[in-house]
């Protein structure tokens, strides 16, 4: 599905990502854990295709495509989606609205014909029950007003009605109380499938509860440093991550 | 030998006009003829002409010409009342409606004509006295007491021609107890047209007056719209200006609220791209208390237009209790375009509710890239965004059928995705 290698990137002359190796498989879902500032965020913006950072070595490999080549519209357009850390407000843009849009040029893009009205409502139906979000605050602006778990549950809302091939969820449980947690979780799982594969980007153990993942990665200054089962984030959760720090210096010596 | 090194700019400007035939009182013809004597065009040194620049409009040596035919480019909205007026000359008059009379200056009676023009300072201010020398026609248009008008009634103001000037004057009364729902057009065809429209409104106790201004000139045309209104008690005014095209456009809105209990609306949103020039000044001046302003202003520039928003809102001595708001915001798409805005209070009650806001700024990177990484283009990301901006200011026009006008006109003009 995704393969990433030797991945190097960097923002305003600060190296961030040092050479990051993932490679993820059609039904797999990955978790990436990690101290503050390892690049975790950063791995999911330039997925995304954000222009802040410089891609300065390594290259990623989506569905057979080189991904860093394609616009950030391109790449959701083949099946990336990115659940934001910090969801953004915009006023006045409808949230039902735009999705109809974007599901639209996404059928274009693939030679599909649009949605219909009928069909669509149907889906803005189906999904939101998912997530358990109003269809009130469905058809609001995009996030204007929405709570922290309302926006995140928006996300997981987006994340349905585009249908991904590969979702990256960036810090999705974030700020989220435990049954907020519990919907997007159950969202999340109710979406998994053999065709899809998902990277949950996460600081905490507690989501993982909730969505089981095949494989635990540790982010650690730009590098994957571990990687293991679902184990693995037990032992992060109990330990804390000094004791891979302690590991790699030992190595090092 | 001529001294023609003696005439002032103004005096160069309207050697060709022709003085006006309407039966104004003698002293308001006496009062315009001196201030176009003693005063010039302002500068840009005067405070209320800061950042507009007149250079132009005063090279231009325009002529008044009578068309009689329809040249109008736009389509009137409705057919529910309707006057043309082409250059300053009336083309097509109204059918007849119940409740409403129009009377054309010429057969206004004199107590009508007396009216016109009181609360209008002509003695400061040239183009208003351009406007009163040379007018050629006008109209008076009067609501029945008590009478609600239904639909919406259409003034089509068109420029045609080649150095040709405009000046129009209306002056609407609303009875005690009526409504009336009015949409100003403003057309060009030709090159270098100035439109100059003036109209005064005395909105009597309990009238309820709405107005749509949709300003679609072209690309060389001047445009000065200036608006004064009285309110007595009890009245509402909503007026909403869209600066749509045009090279040059300014607005002057001055609103004297007299009576207790009043509403005030003035919603404006301006688009303006290239060499565009748009200056929206406002005056909201509190005489009574118990009364509410609210004005809204937005605008997105783009290549190298400039903007201006100048509102004023004074709150006199005795006005105590009146909440007046006042918002201009501003987004700029590119490095060449600016805008100065001023929002100005200016309150001598004690017990008031007031506040005013500017911003300026360019459009939300975030929330383009948040669209993109939906699958939306970035041209249909950048569209949507913009269009959401302005419609807060497009969704207070009243009727669906010119909202949709007006993001219609702004969908084609902008190439916005729809």
């Amino acid at each position: 599905m995704i393969n990433i290698v030797n991945l190097h990137a960097e923002v305003e002359e600060k190296k961030i990502l040092k050479g990051l190796n993932l490679n993820v498989k059609a039904g797999e879902i990955h978790a990436i854990m990690g101290p503050n500032g390892s690049g975790k965020s950063t791995l999911a913006s330039i997925l995304a295709g954000k222009e802040d950072y410089t891609v300065t070595a390594g290259n990623v490999e989506f569905d057979g495509k080189d991904l860093l080549e394609l616009s950030t519209e391109d790449r959701a357009r083949q099946g990336l989606f990115l659940a934001f850390q910090y969801p953004i407000e915009i006023p006045g843009v409808s949230n039902v609205n735009f999705l109809k849009s974007a599901l639209n040029e996404i059928r274009e893009y693939r030679g599909e014909e649009p949605i219909s009205a009928k069909e669509f409502l149907a889906l803005v139906k189906e999904k939101s029950a998912l997530v358990e979000l109003d269809s009130k605050l469905a058809s609001r602006s995009v996030n204007e007003g929405f709570s922290g778990g309302e926006k995140k549950r928006n996300e997981i809302f987006q994340m349905a009605m585009l249908n991904p091939k590969l979702a990256i969820l960036d810090e999705t449980d974030s700020g989220l109380d435990i049954d907020a947690l519990r919907i997007v979780a159950n969202g999340v799982n109710k979406l998994r499938s053999p065709k899809n594969a998902a990277i949950i980007i996460t600081h905490y153990q507690r989501l993982l509860d909730y969505i089981i993942p095949d494989f635990v990665h540790v982010l650690y200054d730009g590098k994957i440093v571990k990687s293991g089962g679902k184990e693995l984030a037990l032992e992060l959760e109990e330990k804390g991550y000094d004791w891979i720090k302690e590991e790699l210096a030992s190595k090092a010596d | 030998m001529e001294i023609m090194e003696n005439i002032s700019k103004i005096q160069a400007f309207s050697s060709e006009f022709k003085e006006t035939p309407l039966c104004f009182p003698a002293t308001t013809i006496a009062d315009a003829k001196n201030t176009l004597f003693h005063l010039d065009f302002p500068t840009t040194k005067t405070e209320f002409w800061k950042y507009t620049r007149l250079a132009k409009l005063a090279q231009l040596r325009l002529h008044q010409e009578k068309i009689r035919e329809n040249e109008q480019v736009e389509a009137p909205l409705t057919d529910n009342g309707i006057v043309r007026i082409t250059n300053g000359y009336i083309t097509s008059f109204s059918k007849e409606i119940a409740g409403l009379t129009i009377t054309p200056f010429s057969k206004c009676s004199e107590q009508q004509l007396s009216l016109i023009g009181k609360k209008a300072d002509l003695t400061q201010n040239i183009f208003l006295a351009l406007n009163t020398l040379y007018s050629q026609e006008g109209l008076f248009i009067e609501v029945e007491e008590n009478t609600q008008i239904e639909g919406v009634f259409q003034l089509l103001f068109h420029a045609h021609g080649e150095n040709c000037f405009a000046p129009f004057r209306v002056f609407i009364h609303l009875k005690k107890g009526s409504s009336f729902k009015l949409i100003q057009q403003f057309t060009a065809s030709g090159e270098h047209l100035f439109s100059l429209p003036i109209v005064e409104y005395l909105i009597e106790e309990n009238a309820h007056i709405s107005c749509d201004k949709l300003q679609m000139e072209n690309a060389s045309s001047f445009l000065l719209c200036e608006d004064y209104s009285i309110q007595k008690r009890n009245s509402t005014v909503l007026l909403n200006t869209f600066s749509i095209s045009g090279a040059w456009v300014r607005n002057n809105s001055s609103f004297l609220i007299e009576g207790e209990n009043c509403e005030t609306n003035l919603n404006g949103a301006y688009l303006l791209k290239d060499l565009q020039h748009l200056d929206n000044h406002t005056i909201v001046d509190h005489i009574a208390p118990h009364c509410n302003s609210n004005e809204l202003y937005k605008g997105i520039l783009s290549g190298k237009a400039t903007g201006v928003f100048n509102g004023k809102v004074f709150v006199r001595p005795n006005a105590q209790k009146i909440s007046a708001f006042q918002s201009n915001a501003n987004v700029l798409l590119s490095d060449d375009a600016s805008v100065n805005s001023k929002p100005e209070l200016e309150i001598y009650a004690n017990d008031v509710k007031c506040s005013h806001g500017s911003t300026t700024g360019q459009l939300d990177e975030d929330a383009v890239f948040y669209l993109r990484a939906r699958g939306l283009s970035e041209k249909s990301a950048r569209s949507l965004i913009t269009q959401a901006f302005i419609s807060e200011v497009v969704d207070k026009v009243e009727r669906k059928e010119v909202r949709d006008f007006i993001k219609n006109k702004l969908v084609k003009l902008h190439d916005w995705t729809n």
